[in-house]
């Protein structure tokens, strides 16, 4: 530890940044509490006081963004709620948050302590009324789409604390249009990139900045709205805790900075102790990065392969209520846009666990005080090289969180917290991205929020809600069309339940939703699917099975033009079965592209084009046969289930009913089920008589390349998973796997430089690793 | 917050009222929960030795009444394996590989690509009820998802004492 002690800082009390931070942080690695806080005085002694401060604040924060959202023109923003704003104390820790993507309570929290940590209290020096900007995903960002606004606060010449605010922009200049690109397969590509640069002083933003911001992307209206829209949510706090310092004191202000913190820990470890059950939890997720096909056109060779994400993880909850979660066997990170940093990747497992385990308003930084992180140096979540691409790191955040669930919901169905239960979030996908020039003849760039609206997973006592939600924004929605018809060139041809994108189950998860787009209005204009396609990234839980996976549908040379002037029947409404498709039959000449390949990078789009932008369902809960027979056939009248899977999948023999819907017939069914548990002994096999089969594919090494260099990537970090996978399959020590003796290039196996051996950085390591 | 045993029975047969669910939800967790589950699940099987922790809705850990063995079994009756075990290691398992398998659950196109994931449906060898889905790339080990810690759990988070193990 570098303590500075001759120096006179601008803490509160004279301390430096580091100085004070150097403080907390001694005092709670030596007492296991927050900044030392064995007893919380203001909590304990004068709770009413410290209620007030909490009700008033969180309520401050809360209606600063309600408020401030009105600014920003982007329906990202305006629409979908795209943005948060949070409280930190001096020391860089979050007190408290507002609503919507609370992700970055601790992405911006990491960009305050970069600053602390690199000396920018001395250069650029950190003044009262200054105004910083951050999107630098190398040191916590989630994807240089999510601009951080940062305000320091001051109290009579002193730093009491910071305010934070964030929103998704529309673009931010990378080498395709949208916000989550997929083009680039290094950082540089990613765009506009800002470290914690201060941008403006006196509540002024500088004239360079605002010159030199706007001409790096391509949205430029939004992008300006939406940094007033963070500003005036930043002033509108920081406004309120001058008010309430005027009120309560600052000495009690200053109190409640801190023991909310220590606060926030005991309450997750509390919560912990009253939700789940000590034990190991073990569980999986994967996702698909299908970049050999030729709609993938990326600028490096070495890119265009084949390979599978991974991240096995073990979640252990101690007697204490304490925790650790640890991720060995993950993947390396690759060249794609799908890697994040380590603070994203833990601090979005609090967004997780806000729906869940610690569904209060009392969400800050005591809960990553609680736990305890294991990321293996170099993997895809804790990258080892500084030319990795952040765009869409969603991309498996969302499929590696979505394991997390079915841990946790084994912990409460055994305690009977049923209504806990969750089997996962969906795949929050496809997103329609792209770029040109829009319907008002200028350079724009668009990203469709439609799949805030995903499905959500099947609990143990109802089935998940359709088109409802994102694991990243429990707010969010799906948008009004006719805002998004404002804000995009493409007409809605519809817009429906996606049938069977829900996981089967006792309980199914909820179905995602489709839309039909034309373009109409556009020029020179591109577009590309991101989503998952060869994979299912949601597993279902105690019997209940995956949501379905993701496809693609784009039709060029339509010939809908002429279609429409002579009034004949076009493609309208979802793409309701794409085994029997309707459309393509109605677009006879059209180039059609209809299949797995659910990730592409920009393609060339004309008027009267489609594009089907398909939102994924969630998993499912409980084995199928055990759904009542009246709830599969109210699936099939409501458009939720194909009718040939409620034989298939669920066992349900269906009549006609009246008006054209079916029943149920309840004796046939019961019989049928029989006969499918009957079918299922006969095709099943003892397990172990199974795995000798598999052992044998394994010793022939009979898998595509791309599952063998997941395997191989993931030995080379993680000693022990390959310690467990070949004990678990009886490998001799003859078998190897190495990505070097594979048919692919495999760059960034060996070499890797990282952002710590630049000169005159401190990194920031939040997580064991 | 405490619940009548007529509402967590509501609860445990999936038809809880909506006021009663989102309470539920919102507010702080009543702790005797555990056991009046444990009474409604016990009525509901089709044996009487003693369920210790429920895995699933049709699997449990149960303390055998013959000898006091804690083994992990089915709704059906079916013993798979002493508790501490991973028991889809002593199930019965069916893999869907192939499109023509994946496209019985799944519309075309809908449908995982066989040469990227599987699914594996572990079954009951009794009754054929699906206990388990694994949805992972080929090779993939047999996950052993759960070691609960059944007696800091009992013992100290509940009070309860910890049910005789032979």
């Amino acid at each position: 530890m570098n303590i500075q002690t001759d120096i006179k800082g601008i803490v509160r009390g004279g301390e430096t940044l580091k100085q004070h931070r150097d403080k907390i942080m001694e005092a709670t690695k030596r007492s296991g509490h927050y900044a030392g806080l064995r007893h919380m005085e203001l909590r304990d002694e004068h709770p009413i006081k410290y209620n007030k401060l909490f009700s008033r604040l969180r309520a401050g924060v809360v209606d600063a963004r309600e408020t401030a959202k009105k600014i920003a023109a982007s329906p990202i923003v305006e629409q979908e709620g795209e943005l948060c704003f949070t409280l930190y104390n001096a020391a860089g820790d979050s007190i408290l948050t507002s609503t919507g993507i609370i992700i970055h309570v601790g992405t911006m929290g990491a960009a305050i302590k970069y600053m602390i940590e690199n000396g920018w209290e001395t250069n650029p020096g950190v003044k009262d009324r200054d105004i910083f900007c951050n999107n630098d995903s190398l040191i916590g960002n989630v994807h240089p789409c999510d601009i951080h606004t940062i305000v320091p606060i001051f109290h009579e010449g002193e730093l009491i604390g910071w305010v934070g605010g964030v929103t998704h922009v529309i673009d931010t200049g990378a080498v395709g249009p949208g916000s989550m690109t997929t083009g680039q397969v290094q950082r540089f590509g990613d765009g506009y990139s800002v470290t914690c640069r201060k941008i403006g002083e006196n509540d002024t933003l500088f004239r360079d900045w605002l010159h030199e911001s706007q001409r790096a992307v391509r949205t430029t209206r939004y992008w300006m709205l939406d940094e007033r829209t963070r500003v005036a949510g930043c002033h509108m706090i920081r406004k309120l805790v001058e008010e309430v310092i005027a009120d309560e004191g600052i000495d009690a202000y200053w109190q409640f900075a801190y023991e909310a913190v220590e606060h926030g820990r005991l309450g997750l470890q509390n919560r912990i102790k009253a939700m789940t059950i000590p034990g190991t939890y073990r569980q999986v997720g994967f996702v698909d990065v299908p970049y050999s096909h030729d709609d993938v056109r990326v600028p490096s060779d070495f890119a265009k392969v084949d390979t599978i994400m991974h991240t096995p993880s073990e979640m252990t909850i101690r007697k204490d209520g304490t925790w650790r979660l640890d991720f060995e066997g993950s993947s390396r990170w690759g060249w794609h846009t799908y890697n994040a940093h380590s603070v994203s990747f833990t601090s979005g497992i609090w967004v997780m666990m806000t729906q869940t385990l610690i569904p209060t308003e009392m969400i800050n930084d005591g809960a990553a005080y609680g736990t305890e992180f294991r990321l293996p140096k170099g993997t895809w979540m804790n990258p080892d090289d500084r030319r990795v691409a952040f765009a869409y790191s969603w991309h498996f955040l969302v499929s590696s969180w979505t394991a997390l669930w079915r841990g946790l919901s084994r912990s409460y169905f055994g305690r009977g917290y049923l209504e806990e239960v969750n089997a996962g979030n969906a795949n929050t996908s496809n997103w329609l991205q792209g770029g040109g020039f829009n319907q008002y003849d200028e350079i724009h760039a668009v990203n469709s929020f439609e799949c805030a609206a995903n499905g959500v997973g099947a609990t143990a006592v109802r089935d998940g809600i359709s088109h409802a939600a994102a694991i990243w924004n429990p707010e969010g929605d799906m948008g009004d069309m006719e805002i998004w018809e404002l804000a995009e060139p493409l007409v809605y041809l519809g817009r429906q339940i996606k049938a069977s994108s829900g996981g089967a189950g006792k309980y199914r998860g909820g179905c995602g939703f489709e839309s039909l787009r034309m373009v109409w209005n556009a020029k020179d204009w591109t577009m590309f699917f991101m989503g998952n396609g060869h994979i299912s990234s949601d597993w279902g839980l105690m019997g209940g099975y995956p949501a379905a996976s993701g496809y693609r549908f784009a039709a060029h040379d339509t010939g809908l033009k002429e279609k429409i002037a002579r009034g004949e029947p076009i493609p309208w409404g979802g793409d309701t079965d794409p085994e029997n498709p309707v459309w393509d039959g109605m677009l006879e000449g059209a180039r059609i592209k209809r299949d797995k390949q659910a990730i592409t990078t920009e393609e060339m789009f004309a008027d009267y084009d489609l594009y089907l932008n398909y939102m994924r369902g969630g998993p499912g809960f409980g084995d199928p046969l055990d759904r009542k027979p009246e709830a599969v056939a109210a699936d099939v009248n409501g458009g939720y289930l194909l009718a040939r899977f409620a034989d298939s999948v669920y066992g349900v023999v269906l009549a006609e009913g009246e008006r054209g819907r079916v029943v149920a017939d309840l004796a046939a069914t019961e019989a049928r089920r029989a006969e499918i548990r009957q079918e299922r002994l006969a095709q099943s096999v003892p397990t172990r008589d199974w795995m000798a089969g598999e052992r044998e594919k394994i010793l022939a090494k009979e898998a595509g390349t791309h599952v063998q260099q997941m395997y191989a990537a993931s030995f080379k970090l993680g000693p022990k998973f390959e310690r467990d996978f070949r004990a678990f399959w009886d490998l001799p020590d003859s078998w190897q796997l190495k990505e070097a003796d594979l048919p692919i290039p495999s760059y960034g196996k060996d070499y890797s430089m990282d952002l710590s051996e630049l000169p005159d950085v401190n990194i920031v390591q939040l997580v064991e690793e | 917050m405490a619940y009548t045993e007529a509402k967590i029975r509501d609860l445990v047969d999936g038809t809880i009222d909506q006021d009663t669910l989102h309470q539920m939800l919102s507010m702080p967790k009543d702790q005797e929960r555990f056991e009046i589950y444990l009474g409604i699940l016990q009525e509901q099987v089709p044996w009487d030795d003693r369920i210790i922790l429920p895995l699933g809705p049709r699997l449990f850990i149960v303390q055998r009444a013959e000898d006091k063995k804690w083994v992990i079994r089915s709704w059906a009756g079916h013993d798979f394996c002493d508790w501490t075990e991973n028991w889809k290691l002593h199930a019965k398992v069916r893999v869907r590989d192939t499109p023509e398998a994946m496209e019985k659950l799944y519309p075309k196109l809908m449908a995982p690509s066989t040469g990227w994931q599987v699914i594996r449906e572990y079954f009951c060898p009794l009754s054929g009820d699906l206990l388990d889905v694994e949805a992972p790339t080929p090779w993939y080990p047999v996950i052993h998802d759960f070691e609960p810690d059944i007696d800091t759990f009992y013992r100290d988070w509940l009070g309860l004492e910890v049910p005789e193990r032979a």
